[in-house]
């Protein structure tokens, strides 16, 4: 059969946002993709010139709903270093807690996300219900579900009291036995096999030569994390990256699923090792000079340039988002792929379009 | 094989995940970020919360003593809170109820005397009325 080009997106049944997919088939086989992206362009970066450097906090968070805290973290690991303040080592476990709560919910609602795209809506609703319990432990003590808005230049907002800690380690318990349950569902069942091993496979070469990140990175068998670089309290705390060496759909379902896992960790032993102190360091007069800061996001490595003239306004922010990284990898993974098993190659980057557009 | 099975029966056993909202609504946390609100008489007027808040939400008079805040602009941040230096506003844990104007939260209040040792303290007037002129249309 003749070469025929499918538009897939902007608007499909397994996008959560909206990317353009024009697929070159033939015989149902993909032969080439060509992506378009532009539909929610915001200009958040632009806002930078007239806001000021701490209304930007509050910005920066919603350039993706789902890992909002570690966007601000990023952002504001990036202004203490450049206005020379330290953060207490309270507010950097406090950040530990929050950030792996939102990797945890994240990769909940991808694991849904992911159930959903390969046709299992009873996985969905199940993954989705136990995020919820995280969901209610963000909004019990950060204040608000999804955009916690906890993170200040200097330190955190928000505390943790010792009662709240107990609670959140009680929840954690019945979300880590949850999560167990489903475990052989998400990894052995037969159809779940079926629909994503083998399928956009990605080699550990490409996924270096490509410049893939997060979880998809580590899928094809490089153990690389950002956590590593040791910011916030990640030094002080056992963390070694998960990863695979399959490359396939299954390999990323794989390492997401571990990683949440990790994260419960994470929470625990930043819980048990969380010091005394302050919450947040005195910060003094306006920012100057440039710095790049990286923090690991749920999808990946998050890059913040940031250039300040001593004024409130900063001069330039720029925003690197791991879907960006992402996007050449799965450019390579969709040729020779079924059509019919687009929608979970696609869906196994797990696309963040807000945050690549912002 | 079959391994949603245990799962699934579970699912059909245990009591229901969802709610029958709005009929049934799950008590509020204590410390979550829900409507904003100005107590009045305290306020000083000087203009701070309008100044730091990320959104713009929030218009200040200091010659009318009028306080507004568009919530639908607001987006529950809390930093004006943390900002005031009279500790005038507060967030209620319980979220806004669905409305079907869009209506600003208007509170009038009165400026404060400069330094009148024991003056009488007067009640100001809380007006909570809708000014539909700024507002753009209505939903319908």
């Amino acid at each position: 059969m003749a070469r025929t080009i499918i538009p897939f997106g902007p608007q499909h049944p397994v996008l959560p946002e909206p990317i353009h997919l024009k697929l070159v088939v033939e015989d149902e086989i993909v032969k080439e993709a060509l992506p378009a992206i532009g539909y929610v362009h915001r200009g958040l970066e632009k806002l930078a010139d007239i806001r000021d450097y701490n209304q930007m906090i509050q910005i920066v968070e919603r350039v993706c709903g789902i890992c909002s805290m570690i966007h601000a973290m990023c952002y504001c690991q990036g202004l203490e270093e450049m206005m020379k303040v330290e953060a207490p080592s309270r507010a950097k476990f406090l950040r530990v807690i929050w950030s792996e709560l939102h990797r945890m919910h994240s990769h909940l609602l991808w694991l849904g996300l992911f159930a959903d795209a390969f046709g299992f809506e009873a996985l969905f609703m199940q993954f989705w219900k136990i995020r919820e319990r995280i969901m209610d432990i963000n909004e019990a003590t950060a204040g608000n579900r999804v955009i916690v808005s906890v993170n200040v230049v200097g330190g955190v907002r928000r505390d943790l009291s010792p009662e709240q800690c107990r609670w959140i380690l009680k929840e954690l318990e019945e979300v880590e036995r949850q999560i167990k349950e489903l475990q052989s569902t998400m990894l052995k069942d037969y159809s779940v096999c079926k629909r994503t091993k083998g399928i956009g496979v990605l080699t550990k070469e490409q996924a270096h030569e490509l410049g893939a990140a997060g979880p998809l990175l580590r899928a094809s068998g490089w153990a690389q994390d950002c956590r590593q670089l040791g910011y916030a309290a990640f030094p002080e705390l056992d963390f070694s990256p998960v990863f695979h060496t399959d490359g396939d759909c299954w390999a990323r379902g794989w390492v997401r699923f571990m990683e949440t896992l990790q994260s419960i960790n994470l929470v625990r032993q930043a819980i048990a090792k969380l010091p005394q102190g302050e919450l947040a360091a005195k910060v003094k007069g306006n920012p100057e000079g440039e710095i790049v800061t990286r923090v690991e996001q749920p999808r990946g490595e998050l890059l913040y340039y940031i250039k300040a003239n001593g004024k409130k306004n900063l001069e330039r922010l720029r925003i690197r988002t791991p879907t960006f990284a992402n996007v050449p990898p799965l450019l390579a993974m969709l040729p020779g792929v079924e059509l019919a098993n687009v929608p979970v190659v696609v869906l196994s980057i797990d696309p963040c379009i807000s945050c690549t557009e912002r | 094989m079959l391994f949603f099975t245990k799962t699934a029966l579970g699912n059909l056993l245990r009591k229901y995940s969802t709610r029958m909202y709005p009929h049934v609504v799950r008590e509020p946390f204590k410390d979550a970020r829900g409507e904003l609100y100005n107590e009045i008489d305290k306020c000083i007027f000087c203009m701070k919360c309008s100044k730091v808040c990320p959104s713009q939400c929030i218009t200040v008079n200091n010659k009318a003593a009028t306080w507004e805040c568009d919530p639908f602009a607001c987006v529950y941040c809390g930093v004006c809170v943390e900002n005031c230096p009279v500790s005038c506003l507060h967030m209620k844990p319980a979220y806004r109820k669905a409305v079907y104007n869009r209506e600003l939260i208007h509170m009038q209040g009165e400026l404060k005397k400069k330094k009148t040792a024991s003056a009488p303290k007067t009640t100001p007037e809380v007006a909570t009325a809708a000014n539909p002129d700024d507002l753009g249309e209505s939903p319908e």
